[in-house]
This record gives C-alpha cells, sequence and structure tokens, in this order.
C-alpha cells in the first residue's frame, strides 16, 4: 500500500500535465515499418514459435487483410496508417533475460521508478503482488515465481508458455476470440508480440494477486498484447493490469487481445487501471486503445468479474465481456471511465446469457470533462435456453462543465420472455453549490473535483484490490486537473 | 494590524442588481454577533460574499479578516485563515461520507497552514466525541454528506463540521431554521461550547428563541441591504413583538 501511495506522489512531482511523460533510452530491436506476411514470420521466428503458431497467425493476416476497421464506435480520429508501423519492438537482451533484478537494465528499472512502480519496492511487498513486468514487448522480470509455482500456478509471459506449456496455447488460444472476431483482434492475431500467460489448476487459490505493468515505449511501434487467462475446476486468481505511457507526438496504436477461461466453480477477478497519455489539451497525440477482453464461463457456478478504471488514452473503444455458458455462471462489469479535455471513450460490456440462471451485473460510472466525449456501450443478449437469466444494469454518467458529452447506448436483446433485465440510467452534473461547500471547507477546486468524483465512482473503486484502490483514487484526481477552475 | 471581522461599506451586486448598499460592521475576536433582518435583505449574500461564494459582484467597500483582506482570496484560502460557513442550504455530496469528507477538508485546511496531517486515528477519535456531543448517531458519520439526512440532521451536521474544524470566524446562516427544540438546544450549546476570546461568531436567524441560547453580544438588524439598527440583546426581543415595519427600503 505504501507503495502505491509513493508512486502516485512520485509521479505528481515529475511533470506537468502529463505525469508520466518520458522517454526511456534503451536500445531497441525495432523491426522496420511496415505488415506484410515477413513480418509475421519475423515475428514468430523472433519468438522461436512452433509451425502450427505461425499458421495461425498467418491465418488471421489472410483474413484480417479482407476486414474493413469499424466504424460504429461514437470515436473519431484520423486514419491510422497500418503500413507506418512497426511491429516488433525488444529490449536488447545481453543473455538471455535477465535471471533477478539486479540483472535488469538499470534505466528501465530507472523508468519504472519514475512511473512509480520500483520493483525494488515490489520486491519488498512480498507476498502482495506478483509482478511479470512487461516492457514495450518483452517481459524483462518476472518475480515471485518459485512461490507461484509451488502452488503449480504458472505466471509468465505469453512468449514462454509458448515453449513451456505448448499444449495449453494451442487448446485455449483464440477460444475465447477467435482471429476473425473483429479488426482489431484479428490484426493483433497476427502480429501478437507478448504478454501475459496464467494457468491455475484444479482446486488452488492463487495465493496473491497477480500483476502486470504493461508500458507502451518504442515511437511508432503498435502494441500488441495478448493475455491467457485459464482457471480449472475450482480455482481462483485476481489479476490486476495497469499501464502508462511516456509522452510524445504521434498517436500511438494499441490493440490488445486478452482471453478468460473459468471452468467450473473457478472465479477470475480481472482489474484494470488504464492511464495510458490522453494526448494534450487539444487532442494532439495520445494512445488509441482498441482492446479486446473476453471471458467465458465454461463451467457451472464459475465467475468473471472485470473491474475497470479507464483514464488514460485518447481514443478509447473497449469492452470487456462475459460469456456465461455454464449453469449458474456469473458475470460483471464494473467500470469507471473519465474522458477529460479531448478524449474519447466508447466502452461498455457484452453479457451473453447461454447457461441458465445465468446473472449478470453491470455499474458503469462515466465521467466527462472538458470537451470528451463518453459513451457507454452495452449488450445483454439471453440466448434461448437461458431459463432464469437475470441482468442488473446501472449506468450512470457525471458531467464536469457544459462542453462534454455523456451517451448511453445499452442493447438489450432476449430471446427469452422469462428473463429479468433491469436497466437504470443516470446523468449528473458537479454543480457550483457543490463545489462551493468544498472549497469553502478548505479543498482547492481541483481537490474537490476529485472529492466528488471519488464519491461518485464509489461502487466500482471499492471492487478493487486494496493496493490498486489507493492509487486508482488519486488518479481519478489526476486525470481530471484542469476540469474546473 | 487589526483583528476580527471589519467589514467596511460593503457593496455588492447580483446580476446587475444591488443587493447590499454599504454594509459596515465590526465582529471583535471572542464577539457574538447575530443578524437579523426580513427575507430577502441580503444576509445570505452577506455570508456568501466573506466566505467567497462565485457569482457575486463586489462594487465597493471591503472585508477584513485578521488584517488580511479576504476579498482577494480563493474560497478555501479563507476557509483555511479560519473562516466557516454552517449552509443556510447544505448540499449532498453522494458517495463521500461525513467523515471522508471531514477528514479531507480538515487536512486540506492544515496543509494550507503548514501544519502536519493528522493520524487517521486521532482524527476518528475526535470526530466521534464531537458527534456525540451533537447527539449525531455514529452510524452518520458513514453515511455519504447529506445525502437522506433530515432538515435537523443537516443543520446539526454543520455545526459538527464547525466543531471538527475549529474556526477562527464562524458564520451560521439560519443554522436553527429547522430544528425542533431539544435539537436548538443542543446546536445553541455547541456553539456555546466553542465561545472563546479567538473566535467570533456571526449568528443569522429569524427567531429571537436561538438568542435566548446563544446570547449575543450584539445584534444589527439588516433590511433592504443595509444595516438599520445595532443595539444589544434586546433589541431582539423588541423585533420580536414589532416586526420589521419600521425599516423601508427608503432608509438612508
Ligand atoms: N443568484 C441570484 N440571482 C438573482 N438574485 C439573487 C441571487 N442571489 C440572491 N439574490 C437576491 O438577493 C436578495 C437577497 O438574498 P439573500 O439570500 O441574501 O436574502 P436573505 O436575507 O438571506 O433572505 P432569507 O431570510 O430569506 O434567507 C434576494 O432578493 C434574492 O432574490
Ligand atoms: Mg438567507
Amino acid at each position: 500500500m505504501t507503495s502505491t501511495t509513493e508512486t502516485v506522489d512520485t509521479v505528481h512531482d515529475l511533470t506537468g500535465t502529463y505525469k508520466y511523460g518520458f522517454v526511456t533510452d534503451i536500445e531497441m530491436d525495432v523491426l522496420p515499418v511496415g505488415l506484410s506476411e515477413e513480418t509475421v514470420r519475423f515475428i514468430s521466428a523472433r519468438k522461436k514459435e512452433p509451425d502450427w503458431l505461425l499458421d495461425w497467425r498467418l491465418k488471421a493476416l489472410a483474413l484480417w487483410k479482407n476486414m474493413e476497421e469499424p466504424t460504429w464506435g461514437k470515436v473519431s480520429y484520423p486514419a491510422i496508417d497500418y503500413q507506418g508501423l512497426s511491429y516488433y519492438a525488444a529490449p536488447k537482451s545481453k543473455t538471455d533475460g535477465p535471471k533477478s533484478l539486479d540483472e535488469v537494465d538499470p534505466d528501465l528499472l530507472d523508468a519504472y521508478e519514475k512511473l512509480g512502480i520500483p520493483l525494488k519496492e515490489q520486491e519488498i511487498l512480498a507476498g502482495v503482488v506478483a509482478v511479470d513486468a512487461v516492457f514495450d514487448s518483452v517481459s524483462v522480470a518476472t518475480t515471485y515465481k518459485a512461490k507461484l509455482e509451488e502452488k503449480g500456478v504458472i505466471f509468465c509471459s505469453f512468449s514462454e508458455a509458448v515453449q513451456r506449456v505448448p499444449e495449453l496455447i494451442k487448446t485455449y488460444l483464440g477460444s475465447v476470440v477467435p482471429q476473425g472476431d473483429n479488426y482489431f483482434a484479428c490484426l493483433n492475431s497476427a502480429v501478437f508480440s507478448d504478454g501475459s500467460f496464467v494457468y491455475v489448476p484444479k482446486g488452488v487459490r492463487c495465493p496473491m494477486e497477480l500483476s502486470t505493468y504493461f508500458r507502451i515505449n518504442a515511437q511508432n511501434t503498435g502494441q500488441f498484447e495478448r493475455t491467457l487467462i485459464i482457471v480449472e475446476e475450482g480455482g481462483y486468481v485476481s489479476y490486476l493490469e495497469g499501464c502508462t505511457a511516456p509522452q510524445r507526438d504521434e498517436n500511438q496504436l494499441h490493440a490488445a487481445v486478452v482471453e478468460l477461461i473459468a471452468l467450473g466453480d473457478a472465479e477470475i477477478k480481472y482489474s484494470t487501471v488504464q492511464n495510458w497519455y490522453p494526448g494534450d489539451a487539444e487532442g494532439k497525440g495520445g494512445i488509441y486503445n482498441f482492446v479486446t477482453k473476453r471471458g467465458v464461463c465454461r463451467g457451472k457456478r464459475s465467475k468473471i468479474s472485470w473491474t475497470q478504471v479507464e483514464t488514460g488514452s485518447a481514443v478509447t473503444w473497449k469492452y470487456p465481456s462475459c460469456i456465461l455458458q455454464g449453469d449458474d455462471s456469473v458475470g460483471e462489469f464494473y467500470s469507471v471511465a473519465i474522458t477529460n479535455n479531448a478524449q474519447q471513450a466508447d466502452t461498455g460490456t457484452k453479457m451473453i446469457h447461454i447457461g441458465k440462471n445465468t446473472r449478470s451485473t453491470i455499474v458503469s460510472k462515466g465521467i466527462a470533462a472538458g470537451r470528451s466525449d463518453n459513451t457507454y456501450r452495452g449488450l445483454v443478449r439471453v440466448l434461448p435456453g437461458a431459463e432464469g437469466a437475470r441482468n442488473y444494469s446501472q449506468c450512470d454518467s457525471l458531467l464536469i462543465g457544459d462542453r462534454c458529452g455523456a451517451h448511453t447506448v445499452p442493447y438489450i436483446e432476449s430471446r427469452m420472455p422469462i428473463a429479468t433485465i433491469e436497466h437504470e440510467a443516470t446523468t449528473a452534473r458537479i454543480s457550483d453549490d457543490q463545489l462551493f461547500l468544498c472549497r469553502q471547507r478548505g479543498l482547492k477546486p481541483e481537490e474537490a473535483v476529485a472529492l466528488i468524483v471519488n464519491g461518485f465512482c464509489k461502487e466500482v473503486l471499492q471492487n478493487l484490490p486494496m493496493e490498486f484502490a489507493v492509487e486508482a483514487q488519486k488518479l481519478v484526481g489526476i486525470s481530471l486537473e484542469g476540469s474546473v477552475g | 494590524m487589526s483583528k476580527g471581522l471589519i467589514v467596511t461599506d460593503l457593496r455588492v451586486s447580483v446580476e446587475g442588481k444591488e443587493i447590499l448598499k454599504g454594509v459596515s460592521l465590526v465582529v471583535e475576536p471572542g464577539k457574538v454577533h447575530a443578524i437579523m433582518g426580513p427575507n430577502g435583505s441580503g444576509k445570505s449574500t452577506l455570508a456568501h460574499v466573506i466566505s467567497g461564494r462565485p457569482g457575486y459582484t463586489v462594487t465597493g467597500g471591503s472585508v477584513m479578516f485578521d488584517g488580511v483582506d479576504v476579498l482577494e482570496l480563493e474560497p478555501e484560502d479563507r476557509a483555511a485563515l479560519g473562516i466557516f460557513l454552517a449552509f443556510q442550504y447544505p448540499v449532498e455530496i453522494p458517495g463521500v461520507t461525513n467523515t471522508t469528507f471531514l477528514k479531507t477538508a480538515l487536512n486540506a485546511q492544515r496543509k494550507a497552514r503548514g501544519e502536519k496531517e493528522l493520524d487517521p486515528m486521532g482524527f476518528l477519535k475526535v470526530l466521534r466525541e464531537k458527534a456525540k456531543a451533537l447527539h449525531l448517531p455514529d452510524d452518520m458519520l458513514k453515511r455519504p454528506l447529506n445525502v437522506g439526512f433530515s432538515g435537523g440532521e443537516k443543520k446539526r451536521n454543520e455545526m459538527l463540521q464547525m466543531a471538527v474544524l475549529t474556526p477562527k470566524l464562524a458564520i451560521l446562516d439560519e443554522t436553527d431554521s429547522g430544528l425542533d427544540i431539544d435539537a436548538l438546544r443542543i446546536v445553541a450549546e455547541g456553539v456555546n461550547a466553542q465561545r472563546s476570546p479567538e473566535r467570533s461568531f456571526l449568528v443569522i436567524t429569524h427567531y429571537q428563541r436561538l438568542l435566548d441560547y446563544i446570547v449575543p453580544d450584539v445584534v444589527h438588524v439588516l433590511a433592504y441591504g443595509r444595516i438599520a439598527e445595532t443595539g444589544g440583546p434586546d433589541l431582539a426581543r423588541q423585533l420580536e413583538k414589532t416586526g420589521y415595519a419600521d425599516y423601508t427600503g427608503s432608509a438612508a
């Protein structure tokens, strides 16, 4: 906890508007720009992948070439030149990758330190959080592996998993998000560089929160992370994902794919704090964040819970979803999405009820300030046979100022007349009276906004693991700086 | 440098309409001044301008507190200086508990004054004691600020905030309105307990009854944007009988 508090303080002291804006000078191994079969072959070879995986990537590339970029989101951005991006960048490893933190490039550690995620400090927190730190595309430091492996939990980079447990990868890769699912997921399938892999065996409760900090560093390098989490019967894992990016002028594309598989009685809790560079006040720069996250509750009584705090990126396009296949399975989506200045977010969830007595809960809090646009887009689909399915959705919007927009777009498709679906939506504004009350009691305008917005988001933030919740609360304040006064 | 509150010939307009037309008043440290006056005469306006609520245009005069020109300060800086306003209509802040709100406020003020933040446990202890003195049950400390509070509870909660923030100047804008007889006594006791040689009060009220409990040093009548009369506690009793008929808009 102390480390995360310090994290934010450190970060706060560092720079001007965007607190995480810096570029680390590390020798990079960058592929020239362009996307072709060769690119895919290069990446696959670099990672010494088996042939089947190369074929899988090539198939994705072929599919992608015939797909169109989606335009239905309430976001607009200049056309992305996919041939103008480089699809691979890795920190140069001297040997075969570091065995301990001491072997990690000091510049890299320094970069994390600036972000307020000092690995040294994480070590002190032993037993609380295991960090599989991803720098650009390749994992460079993994801690606490031993402790996890004692329990049979595998937590490693995706590339490592391909070598260690190829059968699991072969079985589950693309089983939740198929290659051709959507434009961005398909691109990811062709060129994904690395990511995280988690496997929790039958009946095992993962003894600690698993945490990965993603970070984008190389200029012009699209980020294509791939995460796969498999929890066997009766297992449990809580996974935290957090990310920041250095400041730069060029827009950066990020198209990640996350697949979760929960078997019978298994539970996966997936928490995200997303704080990539949002661009400047005019909307210049910033990350394009097109993410596909989906989990399947494959077994009976399984549960998948998504909690996200989205404060960064210039454009966010993201719908963490649950396929509730097993009877009595449960899906949850708790979201805070904050947009300020010229940011655009189109985010929400899909709950697909297939099994009997499946239940889903959606709580979405959208906060819009500046000239930003904030859209909740959610789908609740109840398929035939999903007897006793229930959904409860609550979508609240909070507006700060009068130049921003908040939109709620709920789609409900029920093939089961007896399903119970409740949807509530509210829109509120921070009132001058609330602001004055806070200031009269001694708070600065930005502190007042942070306090009021944190109150508004409370239901969601309290779902985050403790150490994350503290950081997220502060982030809420930081991301809304300059929105009043 | 003069201590206390000194308002000199204060003129204030709202949307082009002059509300305060030259108000002067001096509240010395340790004194309790009551302000009475008809509806719409500008009592809340005066309270708001002293505490810095946006939306008012000061067209003339000055407000000094402990030698500082407060009209130059942001509202939060006035709060750190020790100016507190108990609102006539307290607003709700959903999701923010009473405790969190007060802790954040107190720490913000302490930080602005260059003092150390309070340790959370010590703060809780103080908060509970003060809540108890105001007969506010513990569970109200955990509830979101003013959300679902009854009218009387909101007013007592304003007094809790005052007790915790220990201001040097407390302005009570009709804190007695909406209180039942017992609550009125509790609130008055709370105020009396806070009376000290360093602390001044500006008590805005419509009712003599409050002033039976909180005996003021000075009573002002604010009518039509001016201090129409100033006297001792007797003035309040007299007003109870005569009303404000004697004060007209044409008074010089
Ligand atoms: N924002 C505003 N816009 C327009 N008129 C305003 C505004 N604020 C105050 N006024 C006017 O200023 C006058 C004084 O209002 P104020 O609230 O100060 O009166 P008051 O003495 O506190 O009355 P009460 O006893 O009813 O509380 C009233 O006529 C009111 O309508
Ligand atoms: Mg009033």
